[in-house]
């Protein structure tokens, strides 16, 4: 399974909510391959499962979310199968980088950002640095992605929400990381700091700081500004992957189909006369999803087959499309 | 359906020199100011947005519009009558909200029946029970609810676009002459969220509402409103046709927020 043009494979993960109120289907087979300078939009609806897909890819998921199965490799280190003490020193903030969601108020209030980068590099290396090293080290990160160097002896409620965002962000790729992954980094913020961190994500691939970025939002229209890729999940699934701009000009699956004629997109060329139109129903509980395709009670274009059978990820031939419908495979 | 005063449509609510400021602090005090000196007009049948970025003054006058905040300076006139000289009901029956989210807008020990038989208070009339159930029945079929599938139920066994559709569906049973709808699908899915404006767009077209839509997503400003005002910092920066301030706005301050709002249909540059 070891490629050298991939910086994320998935095979068949599966990973479940578990507790007192039963088992919650949140990411059931997904099966999934990104290749090294990628940006990756992870897209759908609340509870479909992206963020929870997010975390299991990080390997250390939240109590109640439990890894069930499948595989998943990071510049070829095999998540599930790597001793905690080399997950947590070689492979985290090295590697893959997480910035969860909420993540601006993870600061420490009582700290000031320096002494809070202080107890990650403890933590991370295991090593005591000399504060004026740090400060050096820190600062010179910092100026690099664009920030003031100042920052870093700012206490948090000196800073912005878009500012305390995009310290986060910086804190999370002090060690270069190959891959980082973002989840809804830019939502609660106004647009202007929205694309301040946009911006920002785009310069630190360009100048080589990170390699490839899961950016995971449910905003397609921001998505669209830096993503080459998409993801869109539904109900646990993934149904349909591709590129960007061939996914929101051609979609395929219908559900994703659906999906881009109900949103609510800004055209700076005018008022667009077409009337848009919601999905009728709404997602389906995960404790007890639907057999076959998940989509098949909402779905316009259901078939019989559709209600019995799960179907597959069907590739569509030259133009690195997978869908996970039966209309593009298997009897027709 | 429309009052038609000197050729012109009548304004129904008029906004002028409207100011609010917050003092806060004991030993020295500070003032803030979240609206600033702001006047418009709304005629009747009028859809118009109040957008801008939080801490804009859009909720503040949102607020007063609603009685709920007392201006600190400047009048609110409603059918050219002060609206504080107006008596609560009497007002509440005229202008009506819709808030945010709609699980805090309900009180959940109660089944969601409750909030339409008072929603029926407000009106004049004596209704008789098959009366009322019947004008439950209409309302709720007009927002593509199914009565028997959502009455007897509490608020929290429904979801948000659910009971945002039937708070929708309490305005018809009130039927005020206004609506401020203020951030009412920020809540919702992106796939019912066009269901939602929908449904105000045709409330609009075919009961003569007006709707005051306040928003900090430009994209369903332009969507659904036929004016627009602009806010920034409690002032009101740029006003005008929605297709006119979003297609070429004047101020420098609505180009650079139109010039961060994401779109499906254009790349920004990011290299610049």
């Amino acid at each position: 399974m070891q490629n050298e043009e991939l910086i994320l494979q998935i095979k068949d993960l599966k990973g479940y909510y578990k507790g007192s109120f039963g088992t919650v289907y949140s990411v059931d087979g997904v099966t999934l391959n990104v290749n090294k300078g990628d940006i990756v939009a992870i897209a759908g609806e609340s509870g479909c499962g992206k963020s929870t897909l997010a975390e299991l890819i990080t390997g250390t998921p939240k109590p109640l979310l439990h890894y069930q199965s499948g595989d998943i490799l990071i510049d070829n280190f095999n998540i599930y199968k790597t001793p905690s003490d080399i997950l947590r020193k070689d492979v985290k903030t090295k590697i893959v980088s997480y910035v969860p969601q909420a993540s601006l108020d993870s600061l420490n209030p009582v700290l000031k950002i320096i002494d809070f980068i202080s107890d990650v590099v403890k933590e991370r290396t295991g090593e005591k640095v000399a504060k004026t090293e740090l400060v050096k080290f820190a600062g010179d990160h910092f100026e690099r992605v664009g920030l003031n160097r100042d920052v870093i002896q700012k206490y948090p409620h000196e800073l912005s929400g878009g500012m305390k965002q995009r310290s986060v962000i910086a804190i999370s790729t002090m060690w270069n990381p190959k891959l980082l992954i973002v989840d809804e980094p830019t939502s609660a913020l106004d647009v202007s700091s929205q694309k301040k961190i946009i911006k920002m994500l785009y310069e630190m691939k360009r100048d080589g700081i990170i390699e490839s970025i899961l950016f995971v939002s449910h905003d397609v229209s921001s998505l669209s500004q830096i993503c080459n890729k998409m993801i869109i999940m539904y109900a646990g699934h993934l149904q349909e992957y591709g590129n960007m701009d061939d996914m929101v000009k051609k979609p395929l699956h219908p559900y994703t189909n659906l999906l881009m004629n109900s949103i609510v997109s800004f055209d700076p060329n005018g008022k667009n006369k077409e009337k848009l139109e919601s999905i009728s129903g709404s997602p389906p509980s995960l404790k007890s999803p639907p057999k076959g395709c998940r989509f098949n009670p909402r779905c316009p274009k259901v078939k019989d087959i559709c209600l019995e059978k799960e179907p597959p990820l069907f590739e569509i031939n030259d133009e690195n499309r997978f869908v996970k419908c039966w209309l593009y495979g298997e009897g027709n | 359906m429309l009052a038609i005063w000197g050729g012109k449509l009548m304004s129904l609510f008029e906004i002028k020199n409207l100011s609010k400021t917050y003092s806060s602090g004991i030993i020295s005090r500070v003032n803030t100011n979240a609206v600033k000196n702001v006047s418009f007009e709304l005629k009747e049948g009028q859809l118009i947005a109040l957008v801008g970025e939080s801490g804009s003054g859009k909720s503040t006058i949102a607020k007063m519009l609603l009685k709920l905040e007392k201006p600190s300076s400047g009048e609110i006139e409603l059918n050219g009558q002060s609206i504080f000289d107006y008596d609560a009901k009497d007002y509440y029956k005229q202008v009506q909200v819709i808030f945010q989210d709609p699980y805090s807008s309900i009180n959940y020990f109660y089944k969601i029946d409750r909030v339409l038989e008072q929603a029926l208070k407000l009106r004049n009339a004596e209704l008789t029970t098959d009366e009322k159930e019947k004008l439950i029945k209409e309302a709720l079929s007009k927002v593509g609810i199914d009565a028997n599938e959502i009455l007897g139920r509490y608020p929290h066994q429904l979801s948000g676009g659910q009971l945002q559709r039937f708070l929708i569906a309490r305005i018809l049973l009130i039927k005020p002459k206004i609506v401020i709808a203020d951030e009412i699908t920020s809540m919702i899915d992106a796939s019912s969220r066009a269901g939602i404006l929908n449904l105000l767009l045709d409330l609009r077209d075919n009961e003569g509402l007006t709707v005051v839509f306040i928003t900090h997503d430009i994209g369903q400003a332009q969507y659904i409103a036929d004016d627009i005002i602009v806010l920034k910092e409690g002032d009101l920066v740029e006003s005008g046709k929605v297709n006119d301030v979003l297609t070429n706005p004047q101020h420098q301050y609505t180009k650079e927020l139109l010039s961060c709002v994401p779109s499906l249909y254009t790349k920004w540059d990011l290299e610049n």
